[in-house]
């Protein structure tokens, strides 16, 4: 097969493009999953949840919505407070959180979705904003289209922010130390559950703005959801459980292998590219790329 | 009670309940029945990886869907009798999960769920993409109006489905009661602790997700011929994987008997809400009562009933 070098290097940019934007999407479970150990699988139903907030903010106030994301944060972060406490007080107290904890979110994940079915129905729902209709930027024989590339470059602004804020607030340190060592963070005067919750409502407040970047990129519908669960874990696992960096490395990655795919073999193929990357994780380096 | 007996009195309560159905001369209860049975194989097949070694499969909906499209396969080619296609079916569907099982179980327990949720989007990738099984279009498979001996076709899927059903809760039953059922439950309590004292959790663990995954595959296998066409959104639905998780959970997992009350409660109470209120609505039922009881009943309505005597410990 005849490769010619635009389409390669048009592949490469879609793929990192879309890597940022998977980078915000998995984010959540990075923290939730991969630092807390929370299996939370319900993370896409509330990245589908933001979508929707955005779409209604769009469609009858006309604000952007990306900036609906960021205003709604605050929601989304209490509606994670709210959803730790009651895992917390049914699950992790009891120690069962093992199987009823995922039937738990698996539950949550099937409630947000019908719902959203029952209220919005199945139709592919988008929204509008100046920058989507911009026509793409033209950098030789590279075409960037704005619709991807705002998303991606506010979802590197997202992360750099939790990385400073994971390694340099008192907070954020007691997040990264809560899963090492819970007696240790007492002992520094700080409530390993308080401290899970405020990071299980940041994990779940950065849905909101992955959700708002998703119904930038592509029309929305209630069950497209499922298509990341995949994904998210995906990368998560491949970037290194609980490590920011890893997450985004790895979110690049996916993102350019399955830009290849849906390049050479046809779209339809792409959803499979990462249940192999994690298969492939899984059974060759557990740890991930930069797992401890 | 001894499993010989046991298997007899299952035959005898099926054959009153298949006497039953065809004395009401109703073909709609047919339909309806052979759906609850098809919960009751799923959720029996469900909790025998689930409840009995802990270990969440949240990809009922891709070993059900395996069995339904073997069938398809095997329909373009050569159609077969369907009690074969349910032997192959469950022969593709153990093998699948034995692989999948391979491949994470030794890892944390989370990670085999999230495999298994992976699993079905791959399946389903792969089918869609498949066409000599239909793709995304879909494929029709015709039923015969009728069968010799019982006459109408739906009659004979329903016997099928209520055989395989004694067939799944009789398999449960006697796991739970043999060696290999003790050593399940060492692994659910605590692996670390089974496995020091020498017991083979890696093999149980296999051994449990092939017999699980191969009921689900035999689940599936009548399924093109009642539904008559199959699609692969249908054959992979969510509601499926929800319906298998939330029937055991609600019913109870420690024993056989918890996945049939779950499944024929809310078997019942869906095809009840489906007539009278909506599909939507009837979904969104098994989620909130999922979420309801494992947080306020965490052993399902068999937990509720205190135990007369205590087991003696295995």
């Amino acid at each position: 097969m005849l490769v010619s070098y635009d389409l390669v290097l048009n592949a490469l940019i879609a793929g990192i493009l879309l890597g940022g934007f998977y980078a915000a999407v998995t984010v959540g479970i990075s923290i939730a999953f991969g630092i807390l150990d929370i299996v939370n699988i319900a993370h896409p139903a509330f990245i589908i949840l933001g979508s929707y907030i955005a779409y209604l903010v769009n469609s009858q106030f006309g604000l952007d919505p990306i900036l609906t994301s960021i205003i709604a944060l605050p929601v989304f972060y209490v509606l994670g407070a709210m959803v730790y406490q009651v895992y917390y007080l049914s699950f992790e107290r009891r120690g069962q959180d093992a199987l009823r904890g995922l039937a738990f979110f698996f539950g949550l994940l099937f409630i947000t979705e019908v719902l959203l079915i029952l209220v919005f129905g199945v139709d592919y729902r988008y929204v509008t904003a100046a920058y989507i209709d911009w026509p793409p930027l033209h950098l030789g024989v590279i075409d960037i289209p704005m619709r991807m590339l705002i998303p991606c470059l506010i979802s590197l602004a997202l992360l750099g922010t939790l990385q400073l804020f994971l390694s340099r607030t008192f907070t954020g340190r007691a997040i990264m130390a809560v899963a090492q060592d819970q007696l240790a963070l007492k002992l520094m005067a700080a409530n390993p559950i308080r401290i899970k919750r405020i990071a299980f409502g940041i994990s779940i407040a950065t849905a909101a703005m992955a959700g708002a970047f998703l119904i930038v990129i592509q029309p929305v519908e209630p069950s497209i959801g499922r298509e990341y669960i995949g994904r998210v874990f995906a990368i998560c696992v491949l970037g290194g459980l609980g490590s920011l960096p890893g997450t985004l490395i790895a979110a690049m990655l996916l993102g350019i292998v399955e830009s290849f795919t849906a390049t050479f073999y046809g779209p339809s193929w792409a959803p499979a590219v990462s249940f192999g990357i994690l298969l492939l994780t899984l059974a060759v380096r557990p740890a991930g790329i930069l797992g401890r | 009670m001894r499993s010989l007996p046991f298997l007899l009195i299952s035959l005898a309560i099926a054959a009153i309940i298949f006497v039953i159905a065809r004395l009401l001369q109703n073909d709609y209860v047919f339909f309806a029945g052979y759906t609850v049975l098809q919960f009751v194989v799923l959720a029996t097949a469900w909790n025998i990886l689930g409840g009995y070694t802990g270990y969440v499969n949240f990809g009922t909906a891709a070993f059900f869907a395996l069995g339904a499209y073997t069938t398809v396969f095997f329909h373009k080619l050569y159609p077969l009798p369907i009690p074969l296609l349910i032997v192959i079916a469950a022969l593709v569907s153990g093998l699948v999960g034995l692989g999948m099982g391979y491949l994470t179980l030794r890892l944390r327990g989370s990670f085999f769920a999230i495999a298994t949720l992976a699993l079905a989007v791959v399946l389903q990738t792969l089918i869609v993409n498949w066409d000599f099984v239909g793709g995304s279009r879909g494929a029709y498979v015709i039923r015969p109006r009728e069968i010799p001996i019982l006459g109408s076709y739906i009659q004979y899927l329903f016997l099928i489905m209520l055989l395989l059903a004694v067939a799944a809760i009789v398999t449960a039953r006697t796991i739970e009661r043999s060696r290999l059922g003790y050593g399940f439950a060492t692994i659910r309590d605590d692996e670390l602790a089974a496995e020091a004292a020498g017991v083979p959790t890696l093999k149980l663990k296999l051994i449990a997700t092939m017999i699980s995954g191969a009921f689900m595959g035999m689940a599936g296998a009548p399924f093109p011929y009642y539904i008559g066409y199959l699609e692969p959104s249908s054959a992979f639905g969510l509601p499926y994987a929800v319906n298998s998780i939330a029937m055991p959970m609600i019913g109870g997992t420690m024993t056989w008997i918890g996945p049939v009350i779950g499944a024929v409660l809310l078997g019942v109470i869906q095809q009840v809400a489906t007539v009278t209120i909506s599909s939507a609505v009837n979904l969104l039922l098994v989620g909130v009562l999922l979420v309801v009881f494992v947080v306020i009943a965490p052993n399902g309505i068999m937990g509720l009933f205190p135990k007369r005597r205590k087991k003696s410990a295995p």
